[in-house]
Formats: structure tokens, sequence, C-alpha cells
């Protein structure tokens, strides 16, 4: 009883582990459960129960309902997908004038929508496409076929990678100074020889068009949240699932609206980074403090040179963090967005990944890097850089850049016409490197691959075999054994326990929508994938952040490391594991971890760091050993943070969870990779996505209210 | 008289849901606490004032006082729920966005406790950012700019960012930056608070320095009475939102007019505050001895002067004319008199 008094939190947990696990031995698993339930309308079984619901009929195998709850929102994605095509084919019939044809034509109005957003984004991608590859497609939206037919000549040359290696080095100068500069040159000179170029090209125009209509979308929208509350209340549940929503999900939708390729690439890529792109723009401009707004307003700012030129710069710091977010974004959807027909470095590395050429895969995962860490500090680069206006400067040395490359414009011209001169091959290595003519270091790495795979392979096989034996298929089985019952009310009462009745009802509908859609046993396979890469990751990276943290030169050092990682997309962490272990869950679950643990060591480190230093002097002279001054000191304080930590490393998780269908897993994830080729597959693409975001919501609502209350404990908000 | 440059009159300001209804039905009568009960926070209750060109009223109140605030409506930073407030004769409260924005780019400038610095801006362009807004060429705000930078002293670091400045150089910034557009009306928002003693007294004489030079009308807000006693032509004491006392430093010093301005007042030495004519006698037809005091002089200064003498010390101008009388029994009087009731 003293206990109890004592610690009456404690036994509140048991009691509720207590019940979860009476539940789970109370309910016994059915004779004909099997794993896969299969998707239920495409099986058709004499053993199946039906419903019928707003006239669509759901077919399941029905069990005990303490056992898994029937799929009542079975309908949710046929509607869905049905809706879509109405909308797309049948709503709002209207006369457009079309400019091919020269007559009206009846069309849908939201065809006509989708179809002119896409014109106008094609004409985008396809203008800068031109100006570094060459074509004519530009030309022919100005004029017509016709015209090009009857006039040869009319072609955009494209610039020779030459120019644009060294233009880049220029502008990267102008902004960074020599580093950056030298930087530039190296990687575009890398990416000309190895034979990437015009791979390269494509996935750039597409992130220069993805990239500033995100930002721009994104700052507009934050602004505007800034200023309304009402829009600020109408944006933010969508922020938030859309923040947890894994990038898949977006496709199959977008692929019924605007068609296959590039246009839909950038329209899905601007889905997906405006979001966290406007929930940084708010935080920063709420972080401006109060007394620089009056200094604005007391300068006679008007409102929009108040927003322009006193809050928008002060919030930079955000700012700035959400353009890096929208950049790796724009990265990792050039990927992903080659599953809908987009062209470049994701195609190719998506291809050398089917093919297992793990070399291929490499270069073409190395290109993406190096392009993305450029992009990512230039970007930064030009947000701090500063005027100078007290050079006396003459004429030359003001315009020195322009000047210097307009030079490299001739010389590069020059050369390339050299090159045809000398080449006489066929192919002008000044001009452009053509694809697989450049040096390839692919065989290098294969032979490498194969070497490593056949010296140690009994080591990894043995490590393979074992974890997946002993390790993640008991533990798979374990979370599949989990009455659908027993689970809510463990997650309902976890609820209920950290954040009230508020946290538990929340968690309940979340919790019941994933419970209620046909895809429950997916979910469940999800999570114990996400649970276990959560769970070493967390070990590893409170531990290294720990550890790290104890020195001040490997705390920068790691925080960099983190950097770098974070700026990889993730598809190229699926390249080393495929290496090493082939197509099995263990590769997804090590890429799984080691995206993950980036997220886990960066907030330990800036946990500790956070700790106010007059603690630590304090702390010492209570004569506190260094493991005293940790564990009662340091840890309680960063905790709060530890966990934002945590809750990153969820989401981390869960993404490359999902993206790691592509090699192979049996979760939601695979259901999604299945429904992008399927026709009727949007609505289930959706639904999937949501239910994904949905587990990653309940872990994110139990840990932030949890900090909220330790915060408000500790004192520190 | 000419005009008063700012005139307030029975200025409110109450935070809270329906603030306007409460203060209509109080009917001139705000009473703090019946407010409080219904949800609503008196700011500034019934302030009324003049300040007339080239005076500078220091403001002087402890947190929570309501002085911040009541700087903020005669800058409509925030806007008074009632009264009237006019800036050179202009209805304040009755101009649209546009007028103000075209006032505030004109005739007011404004310094900030915690410095308000734009952090991606150079000292130079936050001095020169008010001009810039205004609309003024590049080169023509730069150049206003640098000036600023040497009236305050800061050449040499015009290109510096703010976070590579001490505090007293940061506020030095401020200045110059309120400066820049050489406003009529300067507000000063506790500019000094932030600073350690020494560069505050520092800040203090460069501040007088300057205000010498340029003539402004001046509100300046501080809790330091001290620092209100040193700068002031004349001071107002504010306690919840109420005006406690509007006068010159020697008249608050002399007679404090509530028991709370009292408890400032006690403390104050008032040799170093008060100057001769504060204390000074009529002319009187006693033998006065052949020295004088100019009447301009602190006590502090002349009082062994006078005090060695045994007999009534005149008093003259700059002029050297007579224009009063002072003896030592008044001195004593006056520095350690009132003191003494209070033990």
């Amino acid at each position: 009883m003293e206990l109890l008094k004592k610690y009456p939190k404690l036994f509140q947990w048991l009691f509720l582990l207590a019940v979860f696990f009476a539940l789970c031995f109370a309910i016994d698993v059915p004779e004909t459960y099997k794993f896969i339930r299969g998707q239920a309308e495409f099986v058709k079984d004499p053993n199946q129960s039906a419903f019928v619901f707003l006239g669509k009929e759901v077919r399941y195998y029905a069990f005990d309902v303490f056992w898994r709850l029937p799929p009542l929102l079975g309908w949710l994605p046929i509607w869905i997908n049905d809706s879509l095509f109405f909308l797309m084919n049948d709503w709002m019939p209207m006369e457009f004038w079309n400019e091919d044809t020269q007559e009206y034509k009846t069309r849908p109005l939201v065809l006509q929508i989708t179809r002119n957003l896409t014109a106008f984004m094609t004409f985008l991608i396809e203008l800068i496409r031109e100006i570094l590859l060459g074509g004519l497609e530009t030309i022919v939206a100005f004029t017509s076929w016709d015209w090009i037919d009857a006039n040869p000549w009319a072609e955009l040359p494209g610039l020779p990678w030459t120019i644009v290696a060294a233009g880049s080095a220029i502008l990267a100068y102008k902004l960074g100074g020599k580093g950056l500069a030298l930087y530039a040159l190296l990687s575009m000179t890398y990416i000309s020889i190895f034979g990437q170029w015009k791979p390269s090209m494509q996935t750039l125009s597409f992130i220069l068009v993805a990239a500033p209509l995100s930002f721009i979308f994104g700052l507009g929208l934050g602004v505007a949240a800034y200023k309304s509350k009402r829009v600020e209340k109408a944006l933010y549940p969508i922020l938030l699932v859309m923040q947890t929503m894994p990038q898949y999900a977006v496709l199959v939708p977008a692929l019924v609206l605007f068609g296959v390729g590039d246009h839909a690439a950038v329209i899905i890529t601007m889905i997906v980074a405006v979001p966290p792109m406007i929930l940084l723009t708010l935080l920063g401009l709420r972080a401006v403090p109060p007394e620089v707004i009056e200094a604005g307003r007391m300068s006679g700012c008007s409102n929009w040179q108040l927003m322009s030129k006193v809050l928008i710069p002060t919030a930079r710091r955000d700012i700035l963090i959400g353009v890096n977010q929208v950049i790796m974004v724009c990265f990792s959807m050039a990927v992903i967005s080659a599953f809908i027909g987009a062209k470049g470095l994701g195609f190719n590395l998506l291809l050398a990944l089917n093919q297992l050429n793990i070399g291929l895969a490499l270069e073409a995962g190395l290109c993406i890097s190096l392009i993305a860490i450029l992009l990512d500090k230039m970007s930064l680069a030009w947000a701090n850089k500063q005027v100078d206006y007290f050079g006396n400067l003459n004429f030359f040395q003001r315009n020195k850049n322009s000047l210097f490359f307009g030079v490299i414009v001739i010389v590069g011209i020059l050369l390339a016409y050299f090159g045809s001169i000398y080449f006489k091959d066929g192919y002008n290595y000044l001009f452009e490197v053509p694809h697989n003519k450049g040096i390839s270091t692919a065989d290098f790495w294969n032979k490498g691959v194969d070497w490593i795979f056949d010296t140690f392979f009994v080591y990894i096989k043995a490590f393979n075999t074992w974890l997946i034996v002993d390790v993640l298929q008991p533990m798979r089985a374990l979370y599949l054994r989990m009455p659908a019952v027993a689970t809510l009310v463990l997650v309902v009462g976890a609820g209920y326990l950290i954040g009230g009745v508020r946290s538990a009802l929340v968690v309940c509908g979340l919790t019941l929508f994933i419970a209620l859609s046909p895809w429950w046993d997916r979910a469940l396979v999800t999570t114990y994938m996400a649970t276990f890469g959560v769970l070493v990751s967390c070990t590893i990276g409170f531990t290294v952040g720990t550890l790290c943290f104890q020195n001040k030169h490997s705390t920068n050092f790691m925080l960099n490391i983190c950097d770098i990682f974070q700026t990889f997309p993730s598809f190229v962490y699926l390249i080393p594991v495929m290496m090493l272990f082939g197509i099995t869950d263990t590769s997804v679950l090590i890429a799984v971890i080691v995206y993950a643990t980036i997220p886990a060591t960066r907030y330990t480190i800036e946990g500790l760091r956070s700790v106010p230093a007059g603690l630590h002097d304090a702390a010492t002279m209570s004569g506190v050993t260094k493991f005293q001054r940790l564990f009662k000191i340091e840890f309680p304080l960063a905790f709060p943070h530890m966990m934002l930590g945590l809750n990153q490393t969820i989401v981390f998780a869960l993404f490359m969870v999902i993206i790691g269908a592509f090699i192979g897993t049996e979760d939601l994830g695979q259901y999604i990779l299945k429904a992008l080729s399927d026709k009727k597959g949007a609505g289930i693409g959706l639904t999937l996505g949501i239910c994904v975001a949905f587990i990653g919501l309940i872990f994110d609502n139990l840990i932030r209210t949890w900090v909220g209350q330790r915060k408000k404990h500790l004192g520190i908000d | 008289m000419s005009e008063p440059v700012i005139k307030c009159q029975s200025v409110y300001k109450i935070f809270g849901a329906n603030a306007e209804r409460m203060l209509k039905e109080a009917n001139g009568n705000v009473d703090a606490k019946t407010f409080q009960e219904n949800g609503c926070i008196v700011g500034v209750n019934n302030a009324s004032f003049e300040v007339s060109k080239g005076e500078m009223l220091v403001v002087m109140g402890l947190s929570g006082s309501g002085k911040s605030t009541l700087l903020r409506c005669i800058s409509r930073l925030t806007d008074a729920t009632g009264g009237k407030i006019f800036i050179e004769g202009q209805d304040l409260l009755n101009l649209n966005n546009k007028e103000l924005i075209d006032l505030r780019r004109n005739k007011m400038g404004m310094v900030f406790q915690s410095f308000a610095l734009l952090p991606h801006k150079t000292v130079l362009e936050n001095i020169a950012f008010p001009l810039q807004i205004k609309g003024i060429k590049t080169e023509d705000s730069i150049n206003k700019a640098m000036d600023m930078v040497k009236l305050v002293g800061l050449d040499g670091r015009e290109n510096y960012f703010p976070r590579e400045l001490s505090g007293g150089q940061q506020q030095r910034v401020g200045i110059a930056r309120s400066l820049a557009v050489e406003p009529d009306i300067w507000f000063l928002d506790e500019p000094f608070s932030a600073l350690d003693p020494l560069i505050r007294k520092e800040m203090q004489d460069e501040f007088l320095r300057l205000q010498e030079k340029l003539q402004k009308t001046i509100m300046f807000i501080t809790h330091d009475f001290d620092e209100a006693l040193k700068l002031a032509d004349r001071i107002a004491i504010m306690k919840d939102g109420i005006i406690e006392q509007l006068d010159t430093p020697a008249n608050i010093v002399l007679n404090p007019a509530t028991e709370y301005v009292k408890k400032f007042t006690e403390e104050v030495p008032r040799e170093k505050v008060l100057l001769i004519k504060d204390v000074m006698d009529e002319i009187t037809s006693d033998d006065m001895g052949d020295i004088k005091v100019s009447k301009d002089e602190i006590i502090e200064n002349v009082a062994e002067k006078i005090l060695t003498q045994e007999k009534t010390v005149a008093v003259t101008d700059g002029k050297n004319n007579i224009v009063g009388s002072i003896n030592p029994a008044k001195i004593i009087n006056t520095v350690f008199g009132g003191r003494k009731n209070n033990h």
C-alpha cells in the first residue's frame, strides 16, 4: 500500500500491462487465421463474408471481433478511387478552346485544370532541361510542330558540360568563396567524366523547378498561417498527416490526376516538400522577438515591408532549415518519382537496383548526393551573403564574375567546336560525355561486392540466418499474435495514462482507423519492423551521442557526420545493404537502422548541449562525479529533447520501412508499391499512406504529450 | 506658448476581451480591481500630460506599472482603449495606416530595451534601414548612416554584425538607427536597462551630450529613479497605470506627492540632485558677504563654500545679478532635514 501511494503511475502502468497480457492469453488464435488475408475484393471465396456500404461491396474473412475487427472501412479506398475518377472524367463538363484542333471541346473541369497545370510544369522543366542539354520542345511550345519541320535549324543547342561546370563554380565562388567553388567544379567534372551528365542534368532540371516552387508555396502559406489563425487551423491537421505520410503513398493519386512523367513528379514533390517548409516558416516567424517587430513598425514599415524586410530575414535560420528540407525532399523524390516515369538519375538508380548492379547504383547515388550537397550549400551561402558598400570598385572588379562567365562561355563553345573536329568517332567529349561512354567504376564495385560476398559469405549468411530465425521471426509472430482488442486497450490505456481523456480519444481514433481498414495485419508487420529499427537506432544513437558529447571536437565531428548523412537521398541507403545482405528483411532493417540513427544521435547531442552551463558548474561544485552528473543532471534535463529525437527516429524508421518495400517486405509498403501498378490503386495507395501516417501520429501524439508534461515538470519551456 | 508636441488627454489602455465596453460603463472611473475580476487588465489609467518642444519627459515606474504600455500608446504600437493623443496637433488615433506610416517615417524614432537590431544586417545596414524603408537611394542612405555611425562613435565597426558587438555598442546602433531619419520626437524604452552600471553611466552622459546637440522632444522610459533624476526635465512617476506625480526632479524630491513617490525620494542624495535655485530664498536685507554662488550650481559643489560662511550668501544668475539668497541653515536643512522624520 505504501508503495502504491508512492508510485501511483507505476502501478497504473503495471495494471495496464496486466490487462493487456490477460487479453492476449484469453483470446485464442482462430483456427482459420492465416497471416495474409488478401485484398478482400480481389479474391472471391465462399468462406468470405461481405457487406455493402455506399453501393460498394466489401468482402473479407470474418474472425471473432476480439481477434480482428471487421474491415468496416474497406469501402473507403474503393470510394476514394471512384470519386477521383468521377471528378476527373464526369464532373462539371465544360466547353474549352483547344489550340491544336482550333475548336471548342467538352471536357470535365478538373481534367482541364490538371492538364493546364501539367502543361505549365512540363514547359518549365523542358525549358531548363533544354538549356542544359539541348532540344526543341520549348520552341515547339511557342510555335508548332509544323514550324519546326519547316525550319530544321530551330533547336536549342544545349550548353557544353565545360560551361555548366565552370559556370556553377563561378556561381559557387560568388556565393560562398573558394571552397565551395572547388567543390562545385570537382563534382560537376566527376559527373561528366563518369558519363552521368545527361541523367544528372535531367534530375537537376526537375529539381530547379520543384525546389523553388515548393519554397515559394511553403513560404507563402507559412506567412498566411502566421497572419491568420483561421488559415493555421485549417492547415494544421493536413500538415500533421503529411509529415508522417510516406512519399510513396502520394504517388498513385497524383498519377491519376496528372498522369505519368516529370511534371507529375514536380507536383508530388511539392505536395511532400511544402508542409515542412510551412511549419518551419511558421516556427521562425513566431520566434521573432516582439521588439524587433516594433522596431520595424517604428521605422515606418508598411505591412509588406515588415514581412519582407524584418520578419522573414529575422526568421532566416528556421526558414533556411526549411529550404534545406525542401532540397532534401526534392532529391529523395527525384528517385521515388522514377516510379511514375520521371527521367534522370533516379530512374538509373532504380534500374540498377532492380538488376542488382550495385556498382551502377552506387555511381548514380553518388551523383545525386553530390548535387544535393552542392545545392544545399549554395542555398545556404546565398542566404548568408553580405553586401560590401565600400569597395571602391571599378567596372571590371564589379563585374568580374559575369565577365569571367562570358569568357568561359566563349572558351567552352570553342572547345566544343575543336572537340567536334578532334573526336572523329562521333562522340564529342568536350560537349557531352555520353552515358556509359565515360569512366565507370561499376565493375570495380561489383567485383568488390562479389569478393566480399564470396569471402565472408559464411559469416554473413550465419548472421543473417540467426537474425531472421532467432530474432525477427519470433518478434513478428509476437506482434501478429496480439488480438486487436488487446492492442487497442494497450494503446488507448497508454494514451489515457499519459495525456488523459483527450489523448486517449485521439489515439483511439487513429488506431481504430487502421484496425477497421483491411490492412491491420500488414500494419502490425510495419510496426514490428519500425519498432525493431527504432530500438536499435535509439540504443546506438543515444550511446554514440552521449559518448561524443564528452568532448567538444567529437561533438562537432558527429554533428557534421549527421549533416552529411542526412543529405543522402533515402534510396542511397539501400545500396550498401543490398550489397551485403541481398534481398532480405535484414537489408531493410539495416537500412532503417542506419537512416534512423541520424536523428537519434543528433537530438541526443543537442539535448545534452541545451543543458545550461550554469547547472554544470553548480553540479561540479556540489562534488558530483562525471557519471552522477550525467545521470542526475544532464539526462533528466536533456530528456525532453531526446524524446523529440525519438519521435523523429520513429518517423525516419517508418519512412525507410516503407521504402524497404522496394527490396521486398510483407507490410503496408508492399501494398503501396503494388498500388502503383494498379489502375484502381489511387484509393488504396492513399488509404495505405494514411494508415502509415496514423501509426506515426499515434507515437507522435503520445511522445509530444509526455514531453510537454516533462517540460512543465522541469520548468523548462 | 506654442503647441505641445505630445499631448495626452485621459488616455486609457485596458487589455481584455470586452475592454472597450467596460471602459464605457466605468464612466471615467476605472478601478483596476473590478476590471481584473472581469478579466481585464488595466495598463494605463487616465494619463493626461503634455510634452513641449525640446523637452525631455522621463516616465519612471517599476515593472508592470504601465510605463512601456503608455509609450506604446503614444507611438501607436498598440491602440489606446480610450482618450485622445495629439502629436503636433494631429489626432494620432484618427490617422489611417498610410498617415501613420508617414508620421513614423519622418517624425518618430524609437530605441528599445533589448536593442531590437536586425540580426542579418550589419551595423551600417541597420542604421540605414529606416532610410531605405522610406525609399531613399542606397548610396544616400548609406552615406547618411555613415554620419550616424560617427555620431555615436562606432567608426570602424560599421561592417560588424550586431552579434559581434557588446551590449553598449549594440545600443549605440539602436540609437543611431532611431536618429537616422532625423525625427522630431524621440522615444526611448528603457534603453540602458540591459547594460552594466559603468557602461550605463557612460551611455547616459553620451545621451545628454547628444540631446544638447540635437534638442529633440523626448519621452524616456526607465525603472531607475537615479537615471530619471539625472536626465529629466520633468519626471512622471507611474504606479499601476496611474501617473502618481508629474513634476520637475527638484519638486519631486522636495515635495513628493504621495507615499509611493516618497519611498523613492527618501534615499536620494539631495545635495547631488538639487540646484541652488531649487532651494534658495528671496533676496533679503541681511548682511551678505562677498561670496556669491551661481543659481545653477549643484548644492554639493558649493556646500562647503556656503557652510564655512557664518552668514547668508548671495545667489547670482548667469549675468552676475543677484537673484536670491541662501543661508547655511537652509543647506543643512535641505540635505539632512527631511530624513530625520523618518527614523
